[in-house]
């Protein structure tokens, strides 16, 4: 994973809610046991009027000038909502996203963008809804992850709040498995206990 | 410190606090399935790591294989094969437990999971799917997750994880004739939000919980996703216990009264706080069903479909517009007598023999409308042939409804199995999102006896508007 630390860009508004991981990525766009490829399928019921023939709509945000360039997408409460697949992260970062900005994310959504190094900004409602406004003449914005701010281009800066230990690994690029496997002698020392306690789902008589 | 059902299962998991606002906790059973499992497998053996501990890991394939009858690796989605293939090249490898396609045990996960005695009170338990919080109904601590957490638990047996803040929903009263917990979840989420729960655990207790089935506070638990918890959970009362025991993974002999005492145990402290609680009373609460595309989009089957002034903002405004756009509907017309094209039984949500014994008894010595295509898929291997022992299997076939194999792949549309265009369909599934079901499919969610009541009618109709044989 990539370390974050500064991303300026346009962001593109994407005035919904609830927007669900099956709408950021259909199922049948995943055709390969891979983790790869997925932005052409990106939004892709909304980002083209012929699936199968990828003819762009002209009227989804993306397909519109500037935000076809966008580095960062603005949307909505809840962003992320439904399955799990974390495909939705990928075929984000695919497409070239860094940051998702929100009111807020759908608990899974939101601990899958950490572990690929996507940044997703909570920030409130009304700064949301500000942003919004801004955002119609091809928004610009600075997200700055050490010092936690979202700054545009007039100069306006918001603060956000992140998780202390998400954002040690986002800005260092932390690869999580490599950090837990170092553990092996607490995770063994645990386990005997646990043993102990629930020896039941350990010692299987049966199957 | 009191502490709550949720606080104690965590605690007895913590392996170190990290100091950073998260824990190191341990991982007691994983679940995988062709979809998202064949890609975590694939993915750590590129990065030559094994999987830690294959006997605590189970797989089965149910999300993209067909349901129909006679079907095997072929799959009508595209490249579905090569999930298949891969999961289980992958489970062959690593020597995890594994209950192939045509096999007994095969099924959707968290119906294959209760009733194999895998998932169980007390246990951490992941699977990357969502709707793993169903399993909370037995007392489990478990929640969906990503692929790159899947890997992190297969690899080390714990994954890195803030404790959630904490959520009592209290339901209490008697349900009216034909209220169901499907009703119960719909109503709590298009009262509370889409996002009503997210960063909680949510404790479900009270009268109505102690009266429920396990069957049906598995169907409370798994929607409790929709509802944006991390999980749903409830305390392990008698019943919990009785389904357990005996079951094929369950402790046996002197271990099943070692672990049974230790499950009774598992109840939040009186005195336990909650970051937030919220009290129902099941039995003001009537028939639900969806007119739009979200869960919370959900209201009385006698209410009219809300009016886009309602939205609180003008991203809700949108959302409401687009809905309506999507599901053909105008505001405030009725949602009860709205024309159906289909009828859908079966999902992690409502597919067990509780579910298809319910339907059955509507469907009982009737016809569905004509033109209506009904497709009932049981949860499982076990659950279908369970039901066929019953004859339920006959009413179905008798009423008009197709009866399948078990899998996931009508309740989320793949590339192969669905519903037609613009078909609307009654479903007793969880999402009704835009084209979940098949392209430009419109799914009202809604309770097996809702939708088997709307297959006679051929319109969105409550149970209490058919005739029923006793």
């Amino acid at each position: 994973m990539n370390p974050v630390k500064i991303i300026s860009g346009i962001a593109a508004p994407l005035l919904r809610i609830n927007v669900d991981t099956d709408a950021i990525i259909p199922s049948r766009e995943i055709k390969a046991v891979s983790k790869k490829g997925l932005s052409e399928g990106l939004f892709s019921e909304w980002r083209y009027t012929s699936i199968s023939g990828r003819k762009p709509n002209d009227e989804f945000v993306l397909n519109r000038e500037p935000y076809n360039r966008s580095a960062m997408l603005l949307t909505g409460d809840n962003f992320g909502c439904g399955s799990s697949r974390e495909h939705a992260v990928w075929a984000l970062m695919d497409y070239g996203f860094d940051v998702v900005i929100s009111t807020s994310f759908a608990d899974i959504f939101y601990g899958n963008c950490f572990k690929n190094g996507l940044l997703p900004v909570q920030l409130p409602p009304d700064v949301i809804d500000r942003l919004f406004e801004l955002s119609s003449d091809g928004l610009e914005l600075s997200v700055d992850l050490p010092n936690q701010t979202v700054t545009e281009g007039a100069g306006e800066v918001f603060s956000f709040d992140i998780d202390q230990g998400m954002k040690t690994k986002l800005l260092e690029g932390q690869d999580e498995i490599s950090l837990s496997l170092k553990e092996r002698e607490k995770i063994l020392l645990f386990e005997e206990g646990h043993k102990k306690r629930q020896p039941w789902l350990f010692d299987r008589k049966s199957g | 410190m009191a502490e709550t059902l949720f606080d104690k299962i965590w605690n007895q998991h913590v392996i170190s606090d990290l100091g950073d606002g998260n824990d190191l906790i341990y991982i007691d059973r994983i679940f995988l399935h062709e979809r998202t499992g064949s890609v975590a497998l694939k993915s750590l053996e590129e990065k030559g790591i094994s999987v830690r501990s294959p006997n605590q890991v189970f797989a089965t394939i149910d999300h993209i294989v067909d349901t129909l009858p006679g079907r095997g690796d072929e799959t009508m989605m595209p490249s579905g094969t090569q999930f298949i293939e891969s999961l289980r090249e992958s489970v062959r490898r690593e020597k995890i437990n594994f209950f192939d396609l045509n096999t007994s045990r095969q099924g959707i996960v968290h119906v294959v999971s209760p009733e194999l005695g895998i998932a169980l009170p007390g246990i951490t338990y992941i699977c990357p799917d969502s709707h793993t919080c169903s399993l909370g109904a037995l007392g489990a601590l478990a929640w969906g997750v990503g692929s790159s957490e899947c890997e992190h638990a297969l690899a080390t047996n714990t994954l890195i994880k803030e404790k959630p803040k904490s959520m009592l929903v209290s339901i209490n009263g008697v349900p009216k004739d034909g209220v169901t917990a499907k009703d119960i979840i719909l109503y709590l989420i298009s009262e509370y939000g889409a996002n009503g729960a997210n960063g909680h655990a949510i404790e479900f207790r009270g009268k109505t919980i102690d009266e429920m089935s396990i069957e049906s506070r598995l169907t409370l638990c798994n929607m409790a996703v929709e509802f944006g918890a991390m999980t749903g959970i409830m305390s392990p009362d008698k019943k919990t216990i009785d389904y357990i025991s005996g079951k094929a993974f369950a402790p046996k002999e002197e271990e099943q009264e070692l672990a049974e005492e230790y499950w009774a145990k598992l109840k939040s402290d009186e005195d336990a706080h909650f970051s937030k609680v919220i009290e129902i009373d099941a039995s003001k609460l009537s028939t639900y069903v969806t007119w739009g595309t979200s869960p919370e989009h959900a209201i009385e089957i006698e209410e009219k479909i809300p009016s886009i002034s309602q939205a609180n903002s003008s991203k809700e405004n949108e959302s409401i517009k687009k809905a309506l756009e999507y599901m053909d509907l105008k505001e405030n017309d009725a949602i009860k007598g709205t024309k159906i094209d289909a009828a859908f039984i079966g999902s992690c949500t409502n597919s067990r023999l509780s579910d298809l014994r319910v339907a059955a008894s509507i469907l009982k010595g009737k016809k569905i409308a004509p033109g209506i295509k009904a497709i009932c898929v049981p949860g499982s291997s076990t659950v279908k042939k369970d039901a066929e022992s019953e004859g339920l299997d006959k009413i179905f076939k008798s009423s008009g409804f197709e009866w399948r194999e078990s899998g996931c792949s009508m309740c989320f549309f793949a590339g192969g199995e669905s519903f037609g265009e613009n078909e609307r369909v009654i479903s007793t599934t969880n999402r009704n999102f835009e084209n979940r079901q098949g392209k430009k499919t419109r799914t009202h969610l809604a309770s097996p006896a809702t939708v088997a009541a709307s297959a006679i009618k051929g319109e969105i109709t409550a149970v209490d508007q058919i005739e029923r044989r006793t």
